[in-house]
């Protein structure tokens, strides 16, 4: 292992992406593209050491720290690291910010400048917060990330920007004032003098400051998520922003609030997470059910998709509160392939928009016969939003439903499977309005075929669709020993007897007893 | 060549690959079907190595486990992708690739000069591809897998013609109903997985692994909830009450579709799903009466509305939901092999039947389409007199058709005979065994007689169509003709292999060989049984079973009797019949009303509880109350927007207020 301090080096290479198109000159617009888009598919391959280099255990690694800011009682350092949770969050995010970066290469014409370095900056900011181990590290990237996608909302947005702009940023915003809040009174109620995580997860704290602690961290969290019923931002910010923007809102932002349970909510209060597993477990339900009918009347596609989200987020934090293997497992896969399958959704649905400048159900029908291509990709990428068996959302959701109801949540995961017979009836539904049919408006006639760029977006994405489907092995592994770390301490329990745990149940072919093959 | 199991499912995924990626490319039709149905011949040579080897084993060593990788891994949960090989996926192998070729050669012929020629191999090779995956998969996932591929494929070619709207909303419809009886399968692993693993430290889905296990399994109870849980599962599959309503709108579909996939492969997924966890079902009496309830009320209500379709396809549709329900009535009355002999000989005169109705409605589409009509070649009301014009057809269909009404020497009537005689004779159900032989026995008569309907209304009697179109009438070429009569073979002689004990015996002793081959897998069950019931234990005389045979053959007479009066002696009685209960004939020709039934309970329902929420929850609800609180944050900033401008001023609140937060806790502490 080299000692070179790659999470760093990956996090900040946008942020040196970013001063170099300060000095381009605003007018070339396709040497900024060109440059956004050649740092983005660096920080990718330089992002992927981290996957070979990962040693399958439950530490951190390729740790990092500095000594930061010291001011009064403060002591701020800069401590980064990466275990099984985090690691495919950044790969995530390298992955899918040059195909973000790609898809608006036409579609933004105003400032691109701007809109580069916004998109650079935000890389900066998201990965910045999955690598953080120092709580207040980690808040001061949660804040740099809301500026960028803040402007990208409010400046390159569609019609109703400002309005969904700013709700956008009210909402996050008051969970960040909370979050902010409840992160100083731990550090005085720790007293360790800094804000080492590691040190939190130590600390004993009484029932009730927990309470308070974990509903100001998880209400920051569950709006970022989206949770029922604080979902309301979520449709008209992914329907204003940009196609970039809703590609990372979807696939990367929302991870944040489900990062933060797993990271830090759910294992810092162990007490407290329990008392409210019911409460979360039941919005989580209704999220399943109602953002599925709440999908079905609607009358936009690009709406429709960020309902869709809400739902599929509902199986996350269902997964993630289950606290087994399985059901934490299927979550984090399921952020993962949400990542995926809707910031391919979001994608698809710029392309028409780019072509027709509109997204209204009913403007189309029949595009199956003037585009083939595009027909099979978007089928595709349905199938997998509806949890294909061999597709990605499969394996995810059924991860999550099998864990939950092996769990004390066996009814709410009764309720929630029937969300796959609703996925099924809103994305077909929509597929078929939209696609299938006579090809009877003028409009659409005319339209042309997935051109070479918007092709080369969609394979990546197509391959990994499979990959996860057919072989999740790999990620799986990767992910259980840290997994086993965060149920050990959510549950409460101490480091000595979270690893005594975390060792029955390792990775190892053998975990059926063979004992049972034998008696008949 | 047990090792290469593999190779069964692969070849047909290669071939849609290629057909898939490449067809579109390559045109030649002869290329694109010739390599589809290629691939699928080769997947039957390797089933029948399979099988062959199977036979060359004794009975208790065939069985055979091959792992390929681990799918899927977490905790204790463990799903391989790997094939498990034993008699009654042997059969369904042979059924599949066997039929499934026949088809796609058949296929090659009917879809000539289509559009999507290349798109209709490519979905047919995937369907074959997911259906060898459903029967072969060793564990309970990846049967799913397959449960649901066969689902995407019907999907897919129930919506062929897809600019339809009525193919896209039948397709539509299909995968959701399959969708709700996906629920149900995945409520049954869930709660299988988590029963045998929490209670008995057992944590599988593979089904050898449960099958060894499964004396743990308690009776009653818990595997009830199990039973009915995967029974859900079979009714939205293989379109039983309550959810059979998609099968007959998915005659959308091209013609030999309806034979391979809504005939003779697919919808007998259930049956083969009940037969695989046969040790389950055993163990829940009230189960087993559901199912066998509910498959005896499929078989008689999908034969009562049978009777009264006019397009040739969706009687046929109707009969297949009901032959189907006879099998699952098997299934219910114990009847395993019973029920999996009718899945087999189903499989051969039913994808006949299709096929033959295929070749008709091609003939006729021809006729039509010369004659410059916009008559519909598929309605009967224009059909008659075809047998002269196209005899091949005419024969295998005929042939068929008798196989499927129930008269004796034909295959259909070995297996629906053993099903009655099962119903009436199982140890479960006692005083309700009589009402379900009665109910079998009403459908089977309505079976011959809308059957035979059918056969006189499109063979029989003079042709309806003009003058001009009947010259164009022909018989199909062979390509299509030669899958006929391979299967009209079938439909007359698949049912020797599972001769009753009853007349084996009058022959010198010929065994049931059917029911020797398939010992193996339902053993279990059949020991089990004993044990529980034996005080139960009736014994029949050989004299009552003749009886019943006897009586199921009057039955099936008595049903062509009445259709050749109606359709050839005295045709206006159906008219005047129809004139004196108009009521009774409208509520049978629109189905009972079911699918309006379900749109009031459940499809508009749903749309007006989606519209509630969004418009009054999300928009009224939750929305206002942000958008007062933005009204107040847009004050507030007012009153600060000379210190900054533009978008940055909200950014600036919030540190603004984030360092008073910060300062304030601290000064408090």
């Amino acid at each position: 292992m080299n000692s070179m301090p790659i999470l760093s080096l990956i996090t900040f290479l946008p942020l040196a992406g970013v001063l170099l198109l300060f000095f381009l000159p605003k007018e070339s617009k396709g040497l900024l593209r060109s440059i956004a888009l050649i740092v983005s598919l660096v920080v990718f391959v330089v992002s992927l050491p981290i996957v070979t280099g990962f040693q399958t255990n439950a530490e951190f690694q390729f740790n990092e720290f500095a000594p930061w800011i010291a001011a009064g009682p403060f002591q701020m350092n800069y401590s980064v690291g990466i275990d099984g949770i985090s690691l495919w969050l950044v790969i995530l995010t390298t992955f899918i910010m040059p195909i973000a970066i790609l898809s608006t290469w036409t579609a933004v014409e105003e400032r691109v400048k701007e809109y580069m370095i916004c998109l650079l900056l935000l890389e900066t900011g998201m990965l910045g917060a999955f690598i953080s181990l120092d709580l207040f590290l980690f808040y001061v990237f949660w804040e740099i990330m809301l500026i960028p996608m803040y402007f990208i909302i409010g400046i390159w947005g569609g019609k109703n920007k400002i309005y969904a702009a700013l709700k956008f940023f009210i909402y996050t915003f008051l969970g960040s004032v909370l979050m902010l809040v409840a992160l100083l009174v731990l550090y005085f109620k720790a007293g360790a003098g800094d804000f080492n995580l590691m040190k939190f997860y130590e600390l004993s704290l009484d029932p009730a400051t927990q309470t308070w602690m974990f509903l100001a961290f998880a209400l920051a969290f569950a709006i970022k998520v989206p949770m029922f019923p604080l979902h309301t931002w979520l449709p008209d910010a992914h329907t204003e922003a940009p196609t970039a923007g809703s590609v990372i809102l979807a696939a990367i932002m929302l991870k944040m609030g489900t990062y933060g349970f797993v990271r830090f909510a759910m294992p810092l209060f162990p007490n407290a997470t329990e008392q409210f597993t019911p409460l979360i477990a039941t919005l989580s339900v209704i999220g399943i059910i109602y953002a599925a009918l709440v999908a079905m009347v609607q009358e936009d596609v690009k709406k429709l998709v960020a309902y869709s989200s809400v739902a599929h987020l509902g199986f996350v934090m269902l997964g993630v509160f289950a606290l087994n293997q399985q059901g934490v497992a299927g979550g984090m896969l399921q952020m993962i392939n949400h990542g995926i399958s809707t910031g391919a959704l979001f994608l698809i649905v710029g392309f028409i928009y780019e072509r027709r400048h509109t997204r209204l159900i009913a403007d189309f029908g029949g595009l199956s016969k003037q585009m083939p291509v595009f027909a099979t990709i978007f089928m595709i990428v349905t199938l997998s939003s509806i949890g294909l068996p061999g597709t990605n959302g499969f394996v995810g959701e059924f991860l999550v439903l099998i864990g939950a109801y092996e769990s004390s949540l066996r009814w709410y995961a009764l309720i929630a499977t029937s969300g796959v017979i609703l996925s099924a009836v809103y994305m077909l539904w929509m597929f078929q309005r939209v696609m299938f049919g006579e090809l009877n408006n003028p409009k659409n006639q005319e339209l042309k075929d997935l051109n070479a760029r918007e092709v080369v977006i969609m394979i990546p994405l197509l391959v990994m669709i499979f990959w996860m489907g057919i072989y999740p092995t790999p990620f799986i592994e990767k992910m259980t020993p840290a997994i086993d770390k965060v149920i050990a301490y959510s549950k409460g329990k101490k480091l000595a007897a979270a690893l005594q745990q975390a060792i029955p149940s390792a990775p190892g072919p053998a975990v059926m007893q063979p004992a049972i093959l034998e008696s008949k | 060549m047990l090792e290469y199991v593999g190779l069964i499912p692969l070849f047909p995924f290669i071939g849609f690959v290629i057909n898939g990626l490449l067809g579109k490319k390559i045109k030649n039709e002869k290329v694109v079907g010739g390599l589809g149905a290629l691939m699928v011949f080769c997947s039957f040579l390797v089933s029948s190595g399979i099988l062959l080897q199977l036979i060359g084993r004794p009975a208790e060593e065939r069985i055979f486990e091959k792992v390929i990788f681990t799918w899927i891994q977490s905790g204790q949960f463990k799903a391989d992708a790997g094939f498990l090989v034993d008699p009654l996926s042997a059969l369904m192998i042979m059924v599949v690739t066997g039929v499934g070729f026949l088809i796609h050669v058949y296929s090659i012929g009917y879809m000539h000069g289509e559009e999507g020629f290349y798109r209709y191999f490519a979905y047919l090779n995937l369907f074959t591809c997911s259906m060898l995956l459903l029967v072969l998969g060793n564990n309970m996932l990846l049967m799913f897998v397959g449960w649901e591929g066969v689902g995407l494929c019907s999907y897919l070619l129930i919506g062929y013609y897809f600019h339809k709207k009525s193919a896209g909303d039948a397709g539509k419809k299909a995968f959701v109903m399959n969708r709700v009886g996906d629920f149900g399968f995945l409520l049954g692993i869930f709660t299988l997985f988590w029963y045998m693993g929490q209670t008995h430290n057992v944590w599988t889905v593979n089904f050898r692994e449960i099958a060894a296990n499964a004396h743990l399994l308690p009776v009653g109870g818990v595997v009830t909830l199990i039973a009915l849980f995967f029974f859900i599962g079979a009714t939205g599959k293989s379109a039983q009450i309550p959810l059979y309503t998609w099968l007959p709108d998915a005659m959308e579909g091209p013609t030999p579709v309806s034979a391979l996939i809504h005939a003779a492969t697919m919808v007998t997924a259930g049956v083969y799903m009940i037969g695989r966890l046969n040790f389950i079902y055993i163990r829940s009496h009230e189960a087993m009466l559901v199912v066998a309830i509910v498959g005896a009320a499929t078989a008689i209500f999908a034969a009562t509305i049978g009777t009264a379709q006019n397009d040739i396809k969706r009687v046929l549709a109707y009969s297949t939901v009901s032959q189907l329900g006879f099998m699952f009535l098997a299934m219910g009355v114990g009847a395993f092999t019973a029920g999996v002999f009718h899945l087999m000989t189903h499989a051969f005169f039913k994808a006949c039947l299709f096929l033959g109705s295929g070749s008709v409605i091609h003939s006729m589409h021809h006729a039509l389409h010369h004659a410059h009509s916009h008559d519909d070649p598929q309605d009967m009301r224009n059909m008659g007199g075809l047998r002269k014009a196209m005899p091949i057809t005419y024969l295998t269909f005929l042939v068929s058709t008798i196989a499927i009404a129930g008269i004796p020497g034909f295959s259909g009537f070995f297996s629906k005979d053993e099903i009655l005689w099962q119903a009436f004779s199982n140890p479960f159900h006692g005083g309700l065994n009589i009402i379900l032989w009665g109910t079998g026995a009403v459908a089977a008569c309505f079976t011959a007689f809308y059957m035979f309907r059918l056969v006189f209304m499109t063979f029989f009697g003079e042709c309806r169509i003009t003058a001009k179109a009947k010259d164009h009438l022909h018989e199909s070429p062979l390509v299509i003709t030669f899958p006929l009569m391979v299967l009209g073979l079938l439909a007359v002689v698949g049912g020797y292999i599972g001769l009753p004990k009853l007349i084996g015996d009058m022959f010198g002793g010929i065994p049931n060989y059917f029911e020797q081959w398939l010992e193996p897998i339902f053993a279990g069950s059949h020991e089990f049984t004993l044990q529980q019931l034996a005080h139960a234990e009736v014994h029949h005389s050989h004299a009552l079973e003749w009886g019943l045979m006897g009586a199921s053959v009057v039955i099936a007479i008595v049903g062509i009797s009445v259709a050749y009066t109606l359709y050839i002696a005295s045709p206006q009685i159906p008219k005047k019949f129809t004139d004196a209960f108009p009521a009774l004939h409208r509520a049978v020709y629109n189905k009972w009303y079911i699918d309006e039934i379900y749109d009031f309970l459940f499809v508009n329902p749903c749309k007006a509880l989606g519209n509630f929420c969004w418009k009054g929850f999300d928009v009224l609800v939750v929305d206002g109350a942000v958008n007062g609180v933005a009204s107040i944050v847009r004050g507030f900033s007012s009153v600060i927007k000379n210190l900054q401008t533009g978008y940055v001023h909200n950014y600036a609140l919030s540190i603004v207020l984030g360092v008073v937060t910060i300062i304030a806790v601290y000064v408090i502490r």
